[in-house]
C-alpha cells in the first residue's frame, strides 16, 4: 500500500513534450514523426557491447528509466536481434567481440540500422593501437550513424537513432524485396 | 460368414507360422507378413462384422480333438477384435520392412512363428468361453511374447528384462487360475454362462474381484505390478513392442472388464474404488518416470502404464456409478475407457512404430544420441508428430477424444452425494489432468530431442528414411489417430453397443450427433472434434492465405542466434536430461536423484576444463521397498528347497516311492 | 442460425483486434505506476504492423515445424477465442467445444512453440521449451479443478451453460465455490500468459526467461503471429475470468441494444482485469524459477476447496 501512495505522490517525472528544456523536446518530437513515418513509430533495439568500458551503458540505460522514457516513443529494447530494427553498438570492437558483432548483424532481419554510440565506436579512443582491439565499428559492419560523446547524453543518442531512421529505405520500395 | 472369418484368421496366422519355420530370407519374411496381415485383417472384419450386427456368435468345432474348447464372439469380444486386428495389420506390415536386419543376426524363424502365434492366442484369447480355453491361450499369450522379448537374446539386458517378465506373469497366472477355480466352482470346462447365473457369497466375489485384479493388472502394467513392463517392451523387435504394448497389455483390461463387470456382474463401489485409485495412480506415476527416460523405448513404455492408467480411471469410474445406480454415468465411464484402449493401441502402437524406425535407421534408442531426424527421415517424423500430439491428448486427435470424455466422467462423479466420492474425484481428475500436461511435456522431449535440431551422433547424422513397407505400417495408424479422433459421433455409438452386448447395465439411450454432445442427467458437455479440425485447418490456413497478400515475404537463412558465438555445434544444444531437469527437481522427492560430476581441469590452470563428466539417476525407491523383500523371501525359500534335491538317487528313489504310497492312499480314499 | 454465426464470428474477430490494445494497456498501466508516460495503449498494432513489414531470418538448422508452429499457435488461440463467450450466450458455436476444449487447445499451441523452441538447436530455445512445458504441466490440475468447480454449480462444462446458470442464480457468483475458482484461475492466468511473478515479459536476460527464450529465435510476420497469439492468449483469459464468473452484461438475445450494452460492459471488465494485472505486476517481484510450483500448488489448493467448499455446502 505504502509502495501505491508513494507511486501516487511522485506522479509521472517523464519530461515532458511541452516547454522544458528545448534541446530534448525538439529532438524527442523529432523522433515521435519520423518513427512513426519509417518503421510505424515502433523501433526495437539491440544493444551490442563490442567492447566499451560501460560509460556508454549507463547513458542508454538512461534512455529506459522514468525520465527520458524512450518508450513513449515506441523504442524498446530487445533480448534478441532477430525481433531487432536498430542495433546500438557501444565501444572499440575488440577481438573477440569482432564475430560476435557480425553475427549479431547478420542475424538481425531487414530492414535494420546501425547506430555506433560513444568516441570508442568511432575512434578506438583511449584504446586506439591496442593490441586487443580490432578498429572502429564501421571497420567490421556497416554503420549508419555515429554518436559522439564520451559518454553522450541520452539526448544524444535519441538524436542519433533518429538521424538514423531517416536513412533507412523507404517502405515501397522494400516491399518489393531485395 | 462369421465362422468363416474367424477359420480365416486363424488359417491366415498359422501360414505365417508355419512359413516363418519353413522359409529363410526375404520370403520368408514376406510369408510371415503376409500371414499375419491377412490373420489381422480376417481378425478386423470378424470384429468389425459382429459389432455392426450386434450378433452373439458361437463357434463349434467338433471336428478339432478339442474337448473343453469353447469359442463365442459377443459384442465386448467384438470390440477387442477390432483392436487386436488394427495394431496387428499395421504391425505385420511394418515387420516386413524392419525384421529384414535381424536376418543374419538373430533367429528371424523364431520371431515369424513366435509373432503368429501371440496374434493367434490374442485372437483365440478374446473369444474364450471358458476357464480352460481362457487360461490355456492366456499362457500362449504370454510365453509367446516371452520368446518375442527374447530376440535379441545378445543385447544386455534383454534376458533379465525377460526373466522379470516371465516371473511376473506368472505370478499373475497363479492369481488368475486361483479366481477362476474359485469362480468357475472347479469346473474349468463349465462355459462362461454357468458363472454368470452362479450365486457366489459376496466374500467370495470380493475374493474373486481382488484376485482378477492382481491377476490382470499385472497383464495391465498397473502400478506396483509395472516393473516388468519398462524392461521387457523395450527390448523386444519393435513391431513386436508395438502389438505388446498396443494389444497384449489390453487384455488385462479385456480380462478385468470380461470378469467384473461380465462375469461377476459388478459389486460395492470399492471396486470402482479401487480401480480408479490404482488408475489415477498408475497414470501419474507411469508418466513422472517416462519423463526421465531418455531411451526412446523404455520412455514410450513407461507411457503405456500412463495410459493403462487412464483406461482404468474410466473402467473404475464405471464400475463406481454402477454399484451406485448410476447407469448413463457408468455406460460413459466404460465407453471412455473402451475409447482409450482403442485410441492407445492406434497411437502407441504408431509410437513404438516410429521409436523402431528410429532404432532401424541410427541403431540407438538413446536419444542423447539423437537429433535432427527430422530433415534425415521427414515421413518418419511426421508420423510420430502425429503420434505425439496424439498421446498429448492434443485435439482434435483421438487421444483427446478419448481423454475428454475421461474427465466428463470423472465430473460425473459430482452427483455422487458421498463425502468420499466428493474429494476423491476432483483428485482424480487433478492427477488425470497432471499426468496429461506431464505427457505434454515428455513429448515434447521425445520428439523435439529425438527430431529436431543437430545430430547428436555420426550414426543420427548418418541416419536414412526407412523402407516403404515400415512408412505404410506408420500411415495406417497415423490415419486412424486422425479418423478416431474426428469421428467420436461414430465410436461411441459403436463403443455403446459394445456394453449393451453385454447385458449387464441398461443402457440409457445417450443422443449423439454430429457434436457428440451427451445429456446424462445432471452434467453435459459438448464439443465437436471433426468441428475443431476443420476450423483449425480453415484458420491456419486462412492466416496463411492473408499473411502471403498483405505480410512481407522476404525470408533469410541464417545461423541460429547463440549470442554471436562462433560456430554451433550439437554439444550448444539442450539435452533430454537438461529438458527434464525442472520437472526433476520439482518431483525430487519421488524421483531421489543421485547426481555425480567430476570435471578434469587442465594441470596449468583449473579455468580451463578438459572434460565434464555427469551422471545422475532416479531411484525407483518404491520399487525396490516392495520388491526386495518378496525376492529375498522367493530367494530364501528357493535355497531351503533346494536341499531337497542332494542329487543323491536313493533319495530320488525314495520320493517316488513316497509319492507313489501317497498318492495310492489319496485314491483310495476319495473313492 | 445466420446472425448467430455472423455474431461469433464477430466475437472472434473482436477479440483478436483487441487483444494487441489490452496488452497495451498493461503496459501503459504499468508505466504509469512507475512514473513514467509509457507507449500508448495501441503501441503493440504498431509494432505488429512494423513485424509483418520485416524480413524473416531463419536457421539454417531449423526444419519444416519452425515454419508450421506460428500459424498452429495461431490458429488454435484464435479458435478458442471464437469458442468463448465474448459478447453474447448462448450461441451455436459454444457446441464446438467447451471449457475442456478451450484448455487442450492452448496447450497445443503450447506444444509446438515449445518444439519450434527446440528446433533451432539453440540452448535459449531448449530452455525456454523446457520451462515452458513444465510450467504449462504443473498448471494444468489448477484448471482441470477448477474447470470442474465450475461444472459442479452449472452442471456442464459448456461455456455458455455457465454462463447462463450463473446470470440465472446470481447469488452462486459470491459462493465461496465461485470465488477461491476465480482466485485459482487467476493465478494459472498469470503463469499461462507468462506475467510476473511468473515470466517477466518485459525481461532481456536470456537465463530468467520462459516465454521470450522460446521465441528468440522468431523474426518478421513469425513473431508477429506468435506474439499476437500471446496477446490474444491473454485476452482470452480475461474473458474467461469476466464472463464465466460474472456472467452480467452478456447479451442473452441478439439485438442491437444487447450487444451494444455487452460491449459496453465487456470493456469495463477488461480494464477492471487489465488494472488488476497492472497493479499486481507492480508489487511483486519475479519468483525463482522453483518457487513457481509452490506457487501453482497454491493455486491448485484454492480450486480444490472451490469444488469441495461447493459439495459440503451444498
Amino acid at each position: 500500500m505504502l509502495l501505491f501512495l508513494k507511486i501516487l505522490k511522485a506522479g509521472i517525472v517523464t519530461e515532458p513534450l511541452a516547454p522544458g528544456e528545448p534541446d530534448v523536446i525538439e529532438v524527442a518530437r523529432e523522433v515521435e514523426t519520423k518513427a512513426r513515418r519509417l518503421l510505424g513509430r515502433a523501433v526495437a533495439i539491440r544493444e551490442v557491447d563490442a567492447g566499451s568500458c560501460n560509460g556508454c551503458e549507463i547513458e542508454i540505460t538512461g534512455l529506459t528509466g522514468p525520465v527520458y522514457d524512450s518508450e513513449r516513443f515506441g523504442i524498446h529494447f530487445v533480448a534478441s536481434p532477430r525481433h531487432a530494427d536498430l542495433l546500438l553498438v557501444t565501444g572499440p570492437v575488440t577481438r573477440n567481440m569482432e564475430i560476435p558483432l557480425l553475427k549479431t548483424y547478420e542475424a538481425t532481419p531487414d530492414p535494420k540500422i546501425v547506430v555506433a554510440v560513444g568516441d570508442c565506436a568511432r575512434t578506438c579512443g583511449v584504446f586506439r593501437g591496442s593490441y586487443a582491439v580490432v578498429g572502429s565499428v564501421d571497420a567490421v559492419i556497416p554503420v549508419d550513424v555515429f554518436v559522439s560523446g564520451c559518454p553522450p547524453e541520452p539526448t544524444d543518442i535519441l538524436r542519433g537513432i533518429l538521424t538514423a531512421l531517416d536513412r533507412l529505405p523507404k517502405r515501397k520500395r522494400r516491399r518489393d524485396g531485395t | 460368414m462369421a465362422p468363416e472369418l474367424l477359420l480365416l484368421s486363424v488359417a491366415g496366422y498359422t501360414a505365417g507360422a508355419l512359413a516363418a519355420l519353413a522359409f529363410r530370407g526375404m520370403v520368408g519374411r514376406a510369408l510371415v507378413a503376409a500371414g499375419a496381415l491377412g490373420g489381422s485383417l480376417a481378425t478386423l472384419a470378424l470384429g468389425a462384422w459382429c459389432l455392426a450386427t450386434g450378433a452373439t456368435l458361437v463357434f463349434a468345432a467338433p471336428w478339432l480333438p478339442l474337448t473343453g474348447f469353447a469359442l463365442r464372439a459377443d459384442s465386448l469380444s467384438a470390440f477387442f477384435l477390432i483392436v487386436v486386428g488394427l495394431a496387428a495389420a499395421a504391425a505385420s506390415l511394418y515387420g516386413f520392412g524392419y525384421s529384414a536386419h535381424y536376418d543374419g543376426r538373430y533367429s528371424l524363424r523364431l520371431l515369424g512363428a513366435m509373432f503368429n502365434v501371440l496374434l493367434l492366442s490374442l485372437t483365440v484369447q478374446v473369444l474364450a468361453d471358458n476357464a480352460l480355453t481362457f487360461l490355456v491361450t492366456w499362457e500362449v499369450m504370454s510365453l509367446s511374447a516371452y520368446f518375442l522379448v527374447l530376440t535379441e537374446h545378445d543385447q544386455a539386458g534383454t534376458v533379465r528384462a525377460a526373466n522379470w517378465y516371465l516371473g511376473v506373469t506368472h505370478a499373475g497366472f497363479a492369481a488368475l487360475i486361483a479366481a477362476f477355480l474359485v469362480l468357475a466352482a472347479g469346473d474349468m470346462t463349465g462355459s462362461f454362462a454357468a458363472m454368470r447365473s452362479v450365486g457366489l457369497t459376496p466374500g467370495t466375489r470380493n475374493l474373486v474381484f481382488l484376485l482378477a485384479l492382481v491377476g490382470f493388472g499385472t497383464k495391465a502394467g498397473v502400478i506396483p505390478l509395472h516393473v516388468w513392463l519398462p524392461m521387457a517392451h523395450p527390448v523386444a523387435p519393435s513391431h513386436v513392442s508395438a502389438v505388446l504394448s498396443g494389444v497384449v497389455i489390453k487384455m488385462g483390461v479385456y480380462g478385468l472388464m470380461r470378469v467384473t463387470l461380465d462375469l461377476l456382474g459388478g459389486g460395492p463401489a470399492w471396486w470402482g474404488g479401487i480401480v480408479l485409485g490404482l488408475g489415477a495412480v498408475s497414470a501419474l506415476l507411469g508418466v513422472l518416470y517416462a519423463l526421465m527416460e531418455h531411451d526412446l523405448k523404455r520412455l514410450l513404455a513407461y507411457h503405456s502404464v500412463e495410459n493403462m492408467g487412464i483406461i482404468l480411471l474410466g473402467v473404475g469410474a464405471g464400475l463406481m456409478f454402477q454399484s451406485y445406480g448410476l447407469p448413463a454415468l457408468a455406460t460413459l465411464g466404460f465407453i471412455a475407457g473402451l475409447y482409450h484402449t482403442l485410441n492407445h493401441a492406434c497411437f502407441k502402437g504408431l509410437l513404438f512404430l516410429g521409436a523402431g524406425s528410429v532404432q532401424y535407421a541410427t541403431k540407438t534408442r538413446n536419444m542423447e544420441d539423437l537429433g535432427g531426424l527430422i530433415k534425415r527421415m521427414p515421413r518418419t517424423a511426421a508420423c510420430f508428430l502425429v503420434g505425439a500430439a496424439a498421446i498429448s491428448a492434443l485435439p482434435p486427435l483421438n487421444g483427446f477424444a478419448s481423454e475428454w470424455l475421461v474427465f466428463q466422467t470423472l465430473m460425473g462423479g459430482a452427483l455422487v452425494p458421498r463425502p468420499e466420492v466428493a474429494i476423491g474425484m476432483p483428485i482424480a481428475v487433478a492427477m488425470l489432468a497432471l499426468s496429461s500436461g506431464l505427457a505434454v511435456a515428455c513429448f515434447v522431449k521425445a520428439f523435439g530431442i529425438t527430431f529436431l535440431a543437430l545430430p547428436r551422433s555420426t550414426d543420427a547424422a548418418r541416419a536414412r528414411e526407412v523402407p516403404a513397407s515400415m512408412q505404410v505400417g506408420m500411415l495406417l495408424l497415423v490415419g486412424m489417430c486422425v479418423a478416431l479422433g474426428v469421428t467420436p459421433f461414430l465410436v461411441v455409438p459403436a463403443l455403446s453397443r459394445a456394453l449393451a452386448g453385454l447385458g449387464r447395465i441398461p443402457v440409457t439411450p445417450i443422443g449423439f450427433s454430429l457434436h457428440l454432445p451427451f445429456s446424462v442427467a445432471g452434467v453435459t458437455g459438448e464439443m465437436s472434434p471433426l468441428l475443431l479440425a476443420v476450423g483449425l485447418a480453415l484458420l491456419g490456413v486462412l492466416t496463411a492465405i492473408v499473411l502471403r497478400l498483405l505480410a512481407d515475404r522476404r525470408l533469410r537463412v541464417g545461423d541460429t542466434w547463440g549470442c554471436g558465438r562462433i560456430g554451433q555445434t550439437p554439444r550448444m544444444e539442450y539435452t533430454a536430461t537438461a529438458f527434464a531437469e525442472p520437472l526433476r527437481r520439482v518431483f525430487a522427492e519421488l524421483y531421489r536423484p543421485t547426481e555425480d560430476l567430476s570435471i578434469d581441469f587442465h594441470p596449468k590452470s583449473k579455468y580451463f576444463v578438459r572434460s565434464i563428466a555427469y551422471r545422475s539417476e532416479v531411484q525407483p525407491w518404491f520399487e525396490r521397498l516392495l520388491y526386495t523383500p518378496v525376492l529375498s523371501a522367493l530367494r530364501g525359500a528357493a535355497a531351503r528347497v533346494r536341499q531337497v534335491q542332494a542329487g543323491s538317487l536313493h533319495l530320488y528313489l525314495a520320493y517316488l516311492t513316497i509319492a507313489l504310497l501317497v498318492l495310492l492312499v489319496v485314491a483310495r480314499w476319495s473313492r | 442460425m445466420t446472425a448467430d454465426l455472423m455474431m461469433a464470428a464477430a466475437q472472434g474477430l473482436l477479440a483478436l483486434f483487441l487483444a494487441p490494445g489490452v496488452v497495451g494497456l498493461v503496459r501503459w498501466l504499468k508505466a504509469r505506476l512507475q512514473n513514467r508516460r509509457g507507449a500508448p495503449p495501441w503501441q503493440p498494432y504498431r509494432e505488429l504492423r512494423k513485424l509483418f513489414q520485416k524480413e524473416v531470418v531463419v536457421s539454417r538448422h531449423a526444419s519444416w515445424l519452425f515454419h508450421l508452429a506460428p500459424f498452429v499457435v495461431f490458429a488454435s488461440t484464435l479458435a478458442v477465442a471464437v469458442i468463448v463467450p465474448v459478447l453474447a450466450v448462448p450461441l451455436l458455436v459454444d457446441r464446438i467445444g467447451d471449457l475442456l476444449v478451450v484448455v487442450y487447445l492452448l496447450l497445443l499451441g503450447t506444444f509446438f512453440l515449445a518444439l519450434a523452441g527446440l528446433d533451432p538447436g539453440s540452448a535459449f530455445g531448449g530452455m525456454g521449451a523446457s520451462r515452458e512445458v513444465t510450467v504449462a504441466a504443473l498448471a494444468e490440475p489448477t484448471l482441470a479443478v477448477a474447470i470442474f468447480a465450475l461444472a459442479r454449480s452449472a452442471g456442464s462444462t459448456n461455456l455458455g451453460e455457465i454462463a447462463a446458470r450463473t446470470t440465472a442464480d446470481p447469488l452462486s457468483a459470491v459462493s465461496p465455490g465461485h470465488l477461491l475458482a476465480f482466485a485459482a484461475l487467476f493465478i494459472v492466468m498469470l503463469a499461462e500468459t507468462g506475467r510476473l511473478p511468473v515470466d517477466n515479459p518485459a525481461t532481456h536476460l536470456e537465463l530468467t526467461m520462459i516465454h521470450e527464450a522460446m521465441v528468440l529465435e522468431y523474426s518478421g510476420r513469425y513473431l508477429a503471429l506468435i506474439e499476437w497469439a500471446a496477446a490474444l492468449k491473454f485476452l482470452v483469459f480475461f474473458i474467461l475470468l469476466g464472463n464465466l464468473f460474472v456472467p452480467w452484461g452478456l447479451a442473452r438475445a441478439l439485438t442491437l441494444e444487447a450487444v451494444m450494452t455487452a460491449v459496453g460492459v465487456f470493456a469495463v471488465k477488461v480494464v477492471v482485469l487489465a488494472v488488476a494485472v497492472a497493479v499486481l505486476e507492480t508489487r511483486v517481484a519475479k519468483l525463482r524459477l522453483f518457487r513457481v510450483p509452490e506457487l501453482l500448488s497454491a493455486s491448485f489448493v484454492l480450486a480444490l476447496l472451490a469444488v469441495t467448499s461447493s459439495f459440503l455446502l451444498r
